[in-house]
């Protein structure tokens, strides 16, 4: 047996690094470059009329979107009323009462297909099962759309969490004679309660960016969001529309709504990785 | 002195145990039997842990349970206020014969067991909250109390657990913030403060210092007076300084049950006797 040489052990050691140092910075400059673009871009556009406007036909300055924010942060609470708490009670089920049992496992196996399909097709399910059936778009079929989108992340999520919560902390309850849902909604989820947030916060920002669920559910509309039962105006299906359009006016404004939307994803995210710290300590 | 064997169990019938039989065997004559065990058989899956056990606790005795690691002390307690019902693939064979009425049976409330049968863990487990509200958790889940009544329950409680002291500036300061040893006696005055007539202990110093140990041998030498003990302890010596009755399991069976005394003293087992000699375990 010949002995492998030492300097060959180290040079590959120090290429390895090197690579997977340069793959990591070719990521963070991709992801630099989108910030930086978005940010020029749509800078311009954010004005107090932005945020104040109606939009206005192409060729007339002026004006803004927002009817595209109220509307998508309406849809967003809705489908937030829906999935999360349906997402919470799936993932307490999971965690505490389901466990290793097959209805369980079964529930968990759909959970994870659920995470891996595309938007789109979650569109097209509420589109025939909403849209098709009452002859018109609308606020409800978007935030459902939306709400199915949350729920195996919220799931999931919730499971992990509770599941990281010691069993003793549930002995020293259930041994207190405190019954099961007791034991789970007064020191379980307590115990778990910032990194259920995250969960729920991540779930939000997921669902902040979609824009192929709503193309077939909410649509969209040039008009202030008074009914929900109609089309609802939201900012990702007017970037859509805006940034494939030839007007300038209409493309920047598109960049704008592109900002702002990657600006809530951000904040969010860092307020979930705040509170997860906060949990840790 | 009392020895158990296997051929106990076939002349006992499945009635409340004959205690006068138990009076004249035992040296102090006016002991009332508290619990008695039978024919206690448990599964892990398809593991079996516990053969056969049987046994009587006594009222107000400290009965200390020694063994080497894994030999199913724990286990054995577990049994006695049904804890090991939150995992699924745990099951009890036999029966535990408390107040005339065999726990084990699924008619069982288990509420009103585990008022009857209150718990301390190896591991100090306070809840996620104020250390008032850790005291006043299980006193909360059965009365409804007027907060006068409460804070008077709750500086008792931790008044018995020679706690009260250490704390009484910092009631709703989080019980997480205690020290080890603290926040084991938050537990003890968490158990207490429901009135329990028996308290299971399970390991409860071998995650606290020396000096911690001592301040809960102490009070366990005071909390006897008013309530049935039970400890699982694997530190022989703290079995010979705080219990009344020891019990030796070993691989699942009790090997010996007798006066502390005799256990350690007069073994009348090989097994015993190699054990509490420091020979194996």
């Amino acid at each position: 047996m010949k002995p492998r040489s030492n300097a060959k052990r180290v040079f590959i050691n120090r290429l390895v690094m090197a690579i997977s140092a340069a793959v990591s910075g070719l990521f963070l400059f991709i992801l630099g470059w989108v910030l930086y673009e978005v940010v020029m871009r749509g800078g311009a556009a954010l004005n107090f009329s932005f945020f104040t406007k109606l939009p206005t036909p192409p060729g007339i300055p002026g004006g803004g979107l927002a009817n595209a924010i109220i509307g998508t942060l309406m849809m967003a609470v809705l489908a937030i009323a829906i999935g999360v708490p349906i997402g919470l009670l799936a993932g307490v089920y999971l965690s505490e009462f389901g466990q290793e049992s097959r209805f369980a496992n079964a529930v968990r196996f759909v959970c994870n297909v659920l995470m891996g399909t595309p938007s789109i097709i979650i569109g097209m399910f509420v589109y025939a099962l909403l849209v098709v059936p009452t002859h018109r778009f609308s606020g409800y079929a978007g935030a459902v759309a939306l709400a199915i989108l949350m729920l195996p992340v919220v799931t999931k999520t919730t499971e992990d969490i509770l599941k990281l919560v010691p069993n003793t902390l549930r002995e020293s309850a259930l041994a207190l004679a405190a019954p099961r849902w007791k034991v789970t909604l007064g020191v379980v989820f307590r115990a778990g309660k910032s990194g259920l947030l995250t969960g729920i916060l991540l779930a939000i920002a997921r669902i902040s960016g979609e824009t192929a669920p709503l193309l077939f559910t909410a649509l969209n509309s040039p008009y202030w969001p008074r009914k929900f039962h109609e089309p609802v105006a939201n900012l990702t299906v007017t970037i859509f529309n805006y940034a494939m359009s030839p007007y300038t006016d209409w493309q920047q404004k598109a960049w704008g709504a592109s900002l702002l939307i990657t600006t809530s994803v951000l904040l969010l995210t860092l307020i979930a990785r705040f509170a997860l710290v906060e949990n840790r300590k | 002195m009392i020895v158990l064997d296997k051929n106990r169990k076939r002349v006992l019938g499945t009635e409340r145990l004959n205690t006068r039989e138990h009076k004249s065997r035992s040296d102090n004559s006016e002991l009332n039997v508290m619990v008695s065990v039978r024919g206690l058989n448990f599964y892990y899956g398809r593991n079996q842990a516990l053969f056969d056990n049987n046994i009587d606790i006594f009222e107000r005795q400290v009965t200390a349970i020694i063994g080497p690691s894994g030999c199913g002390k724990s286990t054995h307690i577990r049994t006695y206020n049904r804890i090991y019902e939150l995992y699924r693939d745990q099951r009890v064979e036999g029966q535990i014969i408390l107040d005339g009425q065999n726990i084990l049976e699924n008619k069982v409330d288990l509420i009103h067991l585990r008022q009857k049968v209150g718990m301390i863990f190896q591991k100090p487990s306070p809840f996620p909250m104020s250390i008032f509200d850790n005291v006043a958790y299980g006193l909360r889940q059965h009365n409804k109390i007027p907060r006068g009544e409460l804070e008077g329950r709750v500086e008792d409680a931790l008044k018995r657990a020679a706690l009260w002291d250490e704390v009484q500036n910092q009631l709703y300061q989080p019980g997480t913030q205690l020290s080890g040893g603290q926040q084991q006696r938050l537990c003890i005055a968490r158990a207490i403060a429901v009135e329990p007539v028996i308290l299971l202990m399970d390991e409860p110093c071998s995650a606290i210092d020396p000096i911690a140990t001592s301040k809960i041998e102490d009070l366990i030498e005071i909390l006897k007076k008013k309530y049935t003990i039970v400890l699982v302890t694997h530190n022989m010596q703290q079995a010979a300084r705080v219990s009344d009755y020891t019990a030796f399991f070993y691989q699942g069976r009790i090997i010996e049950f007798g006066k502390t005394s005799q256990i350690f003293e007069n073994p009348s087992k090989k097994q015993t006797e190699d054990y509490v000699t420091g020979r194996f375990g």
